[in-house]
C-alpha cells in the first residue's frame, strides 16, 4: 500500500517547543515538504533568526545557520555568495525583520540577494514575552502597550513586503495567512514559488504569512484565527504584491 | 647616513607623487625607506606634506621631529616647517611662490622658480620634478638614475610619453645646485 | 629571492590576506582603512571571490558569519567607531567557533574622535570586546612588512584554533609605505567538515552560538575557556629589543613601540641602560617574559597612544614587583623619541 501521508524528511521527528496553536509548526512543515518534493534537501541552508523561531535549527534536517536578531538577510548574504547553487532561505518573525533588522532586510532586497525569505508577521514580539512590535496594529494590547498601541507615539504599523517589493531587486512578494487548509495551501505555493524563483538563479523575494500569537494575545487558538482574520487581514491585505517574473505587479 | 625629508604643498602640486618617487629610488638603492603621507581634513584641498626617511639604518620612529631636508611648494609650508628644521638643514624652496627671505641663518636654502621653469620645459605640472631635482642634487640622497627607474615602474605604460619631459624638469632642477 | 615592493599598509594587509586564500570581504566605509577595502573591491573580483560593501558594519560583520560558516576564509575590517558596531556579530562568530580575520586601524576616539592613528582600543581587543566571555586572538603589527606577515598567519591561526583573529593597527600603520616582500600565494581548499553547504555525503551541519540548556553552555564555556589556554601557551609572541641588560623596561605595540624603539637608542646613546619589551600578540599577552625581567629591572614604562590600558597587563604580569609607569600622547598626536626620553630621565631621577 502506498503511504498517502508521511512525515517529511527533511523535517526532524521531534516535539516542538511552540506553544499549543501556534502556526510555526505548520510553516516548518510546508517548507520541508517543498524541500522534499524539490528533492534539495542536501542543497538547502537554512539561516535561523532571534524570536520564537530561533531554536528551528533544531527541527529542520538540513544545514542550518543561528544568527542575531535581525541580521538574518546578512548572514544569508555570506553563505549564498559562497554557495551560490545552494537554497538559502532566513525564517524570520516581525519583530526580527520589521524592527531590529530593517536595514538588513531593505538592502538584501535592494542588492537582489538570491535569497528566499520567510517572514511570520503575527504583530508581536512572542519569545519575550509579549512585547508590542513593529507590526502591532492601533490599539493592540501589548506588554509595553498595555493601553493598547497609540499611533500619536507608537506610529503605526509598518507594511514591510509593500516596502520590499518597491526595490527592483525582489523578484516576487506576496502575502499569505496561516487559517484554512485553503490559506494554507496557498501559502506552500507562495513559499514555492519563491523557492523556485531562487533555484532558477532570480533575485529577492520575500513570503510574509499572517500567524497568530494565542499566547500572547490571550486568545483561544480558534478566536486568534478569526481575530486575524478580521484584524491583521484588514491592515496587510494578502494576495501576491510583486511578481516581476509573472508579469509585474498583480 | 639618513634623510629626513619633509616635502609640503597644496593639494594637487603632485606632494605625494614625489615623496612616492624618492621613497621608491631609496628602496631601488637598497636604502631603508618610508613614506608617510599626512592625512584627514588636509586631503581635501589646502595644505598637503609627507615624510619621507631614507637610511642606511632600519627605520624606528614613523615620526620626523627635526627634517633634514624640506620641499616647500608653498609660502605657507615654508612658514609652518623653516623652524622645525635641523641645524644646517637644506631647504628647497618654490621661489615662484615664496618671496619671503629665511629668518634663520644657518640653513642651506635654494630657492627654486619652480612654476616659471616648468612652464620653460612643458607645464606647471612638472614644477615637483623640478624641486625633487634640486633636493637630490643637494642632498645627494639618491642619483637621478634611479630617480627616472622609480618613474618608469610607478608611471602607467600610456604615461610613458612623459618621462623625457620629467628628466628635462628634475635635470634642470640639479642644475640649480651646481651653480650655487 | 621575491623582489621587495614599497606598498602602503593597507594595501599590503589586504594583498597578505588574498595571498593566504581569502576570497571574501565584507566591510562598510571609515577613515583610515578605506584602502583595504578599495584594494579588495578591485582584486577580488578578478580572483572569482566576492567583495561587498554592506550596508553598516553590522551587516557585514553577519555577512562575515555567514560566509565563514559556509567554509570560505573571509575579512573583514574597520576602526575604531565601526569595531564597536561589529561587537555583537564578533561575539556570535566567537560563539560558533567560526574563523575569520578582523583588521582593526585605530583612532582617537572616544566617540567620532578623529581619524589620525591611536591605541584607544587595547581593552576592547584584548578583552573579547564584546558580550560574553570569549576571546581573539590579537596581532598588532608595528612595521607593513609585520603586517603582511601576521596578516597572512592570521588565517591559519583563525582555522587552527576556529576562532576570529583580530589585526590590530592604527592610522599610522595603515597609510606608511615601506618596502616589504609578501608572500608566494598558499593554495588552499575550502574544506572545514563543519562548515554549511552541500551534505550529499555527510550529515547535515548546524552552526550556532545559542545553548539555551545553561548546562550545555557551561560545557561549550568550558571548551572555549580551553581552547584560549591553548592559545595563551602556544601563540605567545614578542620582540625584546636591548633588553640583555636594561634595567629601566619600556613596553609599546604597534606605532608606540617603533617610537619607543628610537628612544631606545637615544637613551642607549645617553648611557641609560634602557630596554623595549614589545608584545606582538597582545591576546595572549606574553606573561612570562615579563615575569623573566623582574629581577634586573628598576621599573617598567609603558608607552601607549592613549591614556594607559596596556599598562593594567604589565601590572598584571609584573605584580607588585616593580613600579609600572605610563607615557603616551593621544587623541592621535605621535609622540617624538626624546618625549620619551624625557618622561625616562625624570622616572629615573624621582627614582633615586
Amino acid at each position: 500500500m502506498e503511504p498517502i501521508y508521511t512525515y517529511p524528511k527533511t523535517l526532524i521527528d521531534v516535539p516542538l517547543h511552540y506553544c499549543p496553536g501556534c502556526t510555526h509548526g505548520i510553516i516548518h512543515r510546508l517548507i520541508a515538504e517543498i524541500v522534499d518534493e524539490m528533492d534539495i534537501g542536501k542543497e538547502t541552508i537554512g539561516i535561523a533568526s532571534v524570536g520564537c523561531s530561533c531554536f528551528n535549527y533544531d527541527y529542520f534536517n538540513f544545514d542550518m545557520v543561528a544568527t542575531a536578531h535581525g541580521r538574518a538577510p546578512a548572514t544569508a548574504t555570506g553563505v549564498k555568495r559562497v554557495h551560490p547553487d545552494c537554497l538559502v532561505f532566513t525564517y524570520q518573525g516581525d519583530g526580527d525583520l520589521a524592527s531590529i533588522g530593517t536595514a538588513e532586510i531593505i538592502h538584501a532586497a535592494v542588492r537582489g540577494e538570491k535569497i528566499s525569505v520567510i517572514f511570520v508577521n503575527n504583530g508581536i514580539y512572542g519569545m519575550t514575552g509579549g512585547q508590542m512590535a513593529p507590526t502591532s496594529l492601533p490599539g493592540m494590547k501589548a506588554s509595553t502597550a498595555p493601553y493598547g498601541r497609540k499611533v500619536e507615539s507608537s506610529g503605526y504599523p509598518i507594511k514591510m513586503t509593500e516596502m520590499l517589493a518597491l526595490q527592483d531587486g525582489c523578484v516576487y512578494a506576496e502575502r499569505t495567512k496561516i487559517s484554512s487548509v485553503g490559506s494554507i495551501a496557498k501559502t506552500k505555493k507562495a513559499i514555492r514559488k519563491s523557492f523556485e524563483l531562487q533555484s532558477a538563479g532570480k533575485g529577492f523575494s520575500i513570503i510574509e504569512i499572517l500567524s497568530t500569537c494565542p499566547t500572547n494575545w490571550g486568545m483561544e487558538p480558534l478566536d486568534s484565527i478569526q481575530w486575524m482574520e478580521q484584524n491583521m487581514e484588514a491592515y496587510y491585505p494578502v494576495g501576491v504584491i510583486k511578481d516581476l517574473e509573472g508579469g509585474g505587479k498583480e | 647616513m639618513t634623510h629626513k625629508c619633509l616635502i609640503a604643498g597644496s593639494g594637487g602640486q603632485g606632494i605625494m607623487l614625489i615623496g612616492k618617487i624618492l621613497a621608491h629610488s631609496g628602496m631601488r638603492e637598497g636604502k631603508h625607506v618610508m613614506f608617510l603621507p599626512s592625512y584627514g581634513s588636509e586631503m581635501r584641498g589646502g595644505t598637503a606634506n609627507c615624510s619621507v626617511i631614507l637610511s642606511d639604518e632600519e627605520i624606528d620612529a614613523p615620526v620626523i621631529d627635526q627634517p633634514t631636508c624640506l620641499i616647500a611648494m608653498n609660502a605657507p609650508s615654508f612658514d609652518k616647517f623653516e623652524q622645525k628644521l635641523a641645524p644646517k638643514g637644506i631647504v628647497i624652496v618654490n621661489s615662484s611662490m615664496v618671496v619671503r627671505k629665511a629668518e634663520r641663518e644657518d640653513l642651506f636654502i635654494a630657492g627654486v622658480p619652480a612654476n616659471e621653469l616648468a612652464r620653460e620645459i612643458e607645464a606647471e605640472r612638472v614644477a615637483n620634478m623640478i624641486m625633487l631635482g634640486t633636493l637630490i642634487a643637494a642632498t645627494q640622497c639618491v642619483t637621478l638614475e634611479s630617480v627616472m627607474e622609480s618613474l618608469e615602474e610607478l608611471l602607467p605604460p600610456h604615461r610613458h610619453h612623459l618621462l623625457p619631459s620629467n628628466q628635462k624638469a628634475l635635470e634642470a632642477g640639479m642644475k640649480l645646485v651646481k651653480k650655487s | 629571492m621575491v623582489e621587495k615592493q614599497l606598498i602602503k599598509g593597507s594595501e599590503a594587509i589586504a594583498e597578505a590576506a588574498i595571498r593566504n586564500g581569502c576570497k571574501y570581504f565584507f566591510g562598510y566605509p571609515i577613515t583610515p582603512q578605506n584602502e583595504i577595502p578599495e584594494y579588495m573591491a578591485k582584486r577580488l573580483p578578478e580572483l572569482g571571490g566576492t567583495f561587498l560593501q554592506g550596508e553598516s558594519e553590522i551587516a557585514a560583520i553577519y555577512m562575515v558569519l555567514g560566509a565563514s560558516a559556509a567554509g570560505a576564509r573571509v575579512m573583514t575590517s574597520s576602526s575604531s567607531p565601526g569595531i564597536s558596531l561589529k561587537q555583537g556579530g564578533i561575539s556570535y562568530l566567537s560563539g560558533s567557533e567560526l574563523p575569520c580575520v578582523i583588521v582593526n586601524i585605530m583612532r582617537g576616539g572616544p566617540g567620532l574622535g578623529a581619524i589620525q592613528g591611536a591605541q584607544p582600543d587595547y581593552w576592547q581587543a584584548t578583552r573579547g570586546g564584546g558580550h560574553g566571555d570569549y576571546r581573539l586572538l590579537v596581532l598588532a603589527p608595528a612595521t607593513v612588512q609585520e603586517a603582511v606577515d601576521l596578516t597572512f598567519e592570521a588565517f591559519d591561526l583563525a582555522d587552527k584554533y576556529r576562532n576570529p583573529v583580530m589585526i590590530l593597527g592604527d592610522g599610522v600603520l595603515a597609510q606608511i609605505m615601506e618596502p616589504v616582500t609578501i608572500p608566494e600565494a598558499k593554495a588552499w581548499q575550502e574544506n572545514h567538515p563543519w562548515a554549511v553547504g552541500k551534505q550529499h555525503h555527510r550529515e547535515r551541519n548546524m552552526i550556532c552560538a545559542s545553548y539555551p540548556d545553561v548546562e550545555i553552555l557551561e560545557k561549550v564555556n568550558q571548551k572555549l575557556h580551553m581552547k584560549y589556554d591553548e592559545i595563551r601557551r602556544s601563540e605567545v609572541r614578542w620582540e625584546s629589543f636591548r633588553l640583555e641588560d636594561a634595567k629601566y623596561v619600556l613596553v609599546a605595540y604597534g606605532t608606540a613601540a617603533r617610537i619607543a624603539k628610537a628612544a631606545v637608542k637615544t637613551a642607549r646613546e645617553k648611557g641609560i641602560k634602557a630596554g623595549l619589551m614589545r608584545p606582538i600578540s597582545v591576546w595572549p599577552f606574553p606573561q612570562q617574559p615579563f615575569i623573566d625581567l623582574i629581577p634586573q629591572a628598576k621599573f617598567f614604562l609603558s608607552v601607549e597612544l592613549c591614556t594607559g590600558q596596556m599598562i593594567d597587563d604589565v601590572r598584571l604580569a609584573t605584580g607588585n614587583a616593580r613600579p609600572v609607569y605610563h607615557f603616551g600622547r593621544l587623541g592621535g598626536v605621535l609622540p617624538l623619541p626624546e618625549e620619551i626620553v624625557d618622561r625616562l630621565e625624570q622616572l629615573i631621577k624621582e627614582e633615586s
